[in-house]
């Protein structure tokens, strides 16, 4: 008896004494290891399995660098780096264009609310729907792209049909939505602009582009950062509208890494599950400096707290 | 533009800006617009090439009737909630407990989990697809809503534990401090002073957490097949399939597909753009 209450008091003491380095550990357990097993060893999996031929099935069969090297010979690979290249370049569209919707909103007039929820609206709609609405768009027969093209009188134009303009037409379609999303961002990045500095500004002189370059646009500095984030992963990322708008053609003419990587690993083109992984590692390696320089980032301003 | 306030402009820029809001407004949604009188249009107008002008009649009954009636279209949404509130409620469950340990307390390895958290949550979803497609098959959960929800959560974990952890680092850190004084164990710390604290985190995460797995096709497509497993964005494109040119009855099913995160983000509004720009303002 008295044996037991003295276990049970070193017991609780030594958790007492310890609970403070023992509990963050008690709280992160579930998700780091639900994180590690479905997220971080699967990143390691596709490393080792870039080095295998493999059809999901059979026997994987090691082949060493023979994937990476096939890829350095694909022209499907560099067309879909090109593209990618393209997504990265016209997506960052989305920054200037939603700070410029975001001026326009920035009023306070009735209704205002609303408007500015009603502009939001298309980042809440999946990307399957906004292609879908897209690719009627652009349809050659009946689209209204071609109708306006008409009343200006210009020929007709098969958007996604054509090699050249495919993966412009697909862009514009998620430029859509990605716009809302920076302009959500610089909304809210508006609402806190130092009104004292733009009264300072314009004692100055400073109006229209000067003002927003020298005064607005600096303050707006976290919330540029963010939506240069979203907007550069979200261009790597692009998978949907692709799918829906084109599948990839034509003649691949709109792939990107990661459709590509789709089609070769989990399609009626193929179960290439080896190769599929050394493309998807060379996207996560291009992804890589990015998520490297954003880390680099946050860890600058965490060390300035 | 902006600096100055509407009130101080010259009286023809207020009345042009008033009108320019409407127009801009109209011009920014034409997609959608299209799409809601595509929906109500009578099958005959596609078919007599009427297909950007006004419907010829009102047949929006009877288009939306038929997806409900006509089409798997309600087996796909069900089993897009099927997988969509699960996946909201344990993500956010994780987080919490995730963004507590990491917001509150003071280790070494700390800021190098919250970076595995983060940098996870940024990956190309490619890097996973073979691997996780695989284990889904080993545990026999491929082609099961529990095997979509599984995944999801996992890699959602990420994301909201950046923005569990950003809250709780907001909070007054005195409130912990007193709890300490007075001798609260750790765990009711977090059940009690914490918990209660973040709520608004918890909606803001909820929101946005449904939004994104509802629009979720990647690994619906991925990890499932067929009607008895797959969310509406995939069974929007076997629609099409099944569809192809029948526009009105497209339309409607992608605006019935397209309404629950709708519905969603115009009763959680504040929530929801308070999610999305957490970080955004300092």
């Amino acid at each position: 008896m008295a044996q037991a209450s003295v276990t049970e008091a070193r017991q609780s003491s030594w958790w007492h004494r310890n609970q403070q380095q023992l509990t963050p550990w008690l709280f992160l357990a579930p998700g780091i290891l639900f994180f590690l097993f479905y997220v971080i060893f699967p990143i390691f999996q596709s490393f080792n399995l870039s080095l295998y031929e493999w059809d999901g099935l059979g026997q994987a069969e090691y082949v060493g660098l023979y994937n990476y090297e096939e890829l350095y010979w694909d022209d499907a690979f560099y067309t879909s780096l090109k593209n990618n290249v393209i997504w990265l370049l016209l997506y960052l569209a989305a920054i200037p264009a939603g700070l410029f919707i975001a001026l326009f909103l920035n009023q306070t007039v009735v209704g205002i609310r609303l408007y500015k929820s009603l502009f939001f609206f298309p980042f809440v709609i999946s990307q399957v729907v906004v292609g879908l609405v897209f690719t009627w768009f652009y349809d050659p027969t009946f689209g209204i792209l071609n109708v306006l093209l008409g009343a200006v009188g210009l020929p007709p134009m098969n958007v996604l049909g054509d090699e050249n303009w495919v993966t412009v037409g697909i862009i514009v379609a998620g430029l859509w939505p990605q716009t809302a999303y920076c302009m959500i961002l610089y909304l809210t990045g508006l609402n806190a602009v130092d009104p004292e500095q733009i009264e300072a500004g314009r004692l100055d002189g400073a109006k229209g582009w000067r003002m927003l370059w020298y005064i607005i646009v600096p303050q707006l500095r976290p919330a540029t950062f963010i939506a240069f984030v979203v907007t550069i992963i979200g261009a790597l990322r692009s998978f949907d509208l692709i799918s829906v708008m084109t599948n990839g053609g034509p003649f691949g003419a709109s792939r990107v890494l990661s459709f590509y990587m789709f089609e070769v690993a989990l399609s009626e083109y193929g179960f290439r599950m080896g190769y599929g992984a050394a493309i998807a590692v060379v996207l996560f390696l291009i992804m890589l400096a990015f998520i490297a320089y954003f880390l680099w980032s946050m860890y600058k301003e965490e060390k300035a707290r | 533009m902006f600096p100055t306030p509407i009130e101080r402009t010259s009286r023809s820029w207020q009345v042009t800006y008033q009108a320019l809001l409407p127009l801009a407004l109209i011009l920014w949604l034409l997609p959608l617009i299209a799409v809601a009188i595509f929906s109500v249009k009578p099958d005959a107008d596609f078919a007599n090439a009427n297909y950007w002008g006004w419907p010829s009649s009102f047949e929006g009954f009877t288009n939306y009737a038929l997806v409900f009636t006509g089409s798997d279209m309600p087996q796909y949404l069900l089993n897009s909630f099927k997988i969509t509130i699960p996946t909201v409620i344990g993500a956010v469950a994780l987080s919490c407990m995730t963004g507590f340990a990491l917001g509150i307390y003071k280790f070494r390895a700390n800021i190098w989990i919250f970076f595995m958290f983060v940098a996870g949550n940024f990956v190309p979803f490619q890097i996973l697809m073979v691997p996780v497609r695989d284990l889904t098959l080993q545990m026999g959960l491929y082609n099961t809503i529990t095997g979509l929800v599984l995944f999801h959560i996992a890699f959602q974990t990420g994301f909201c534990t950046l923005f569990m952890r950003n809250f709780i680092r907001a909070l007054p850190f005195e409130l912990i401090e007193a709890a300490r004084v007075e001798g609260i164990a750790e765990w009711k710390i977090f059940w009690y002073v914490v918990l209660p604290l973040m709520k608004p985190a918890i909606a803001a995460l909820s929101v946005l957490i449904f939004t994104f797995i509802w629009n979720d096709y990647f690994w619906a497509v991925v990890l499932t097949q067929g009607v008895e497993s797959q969310p509406v964005t995939a069974g929007i494109t076997s629609f099409n399939a099944q569809y192809r040119a029948a526009y009105h009855l497209m339309s409607a099913g992608s605006i019935v597909a397209a309404l629950p995160p709708v519905a969603m983000f115009f009763l959680m509004q504040r929530h929801f753009i308070a999610g999305l720009t957490l970080g955004a303002v300092k």
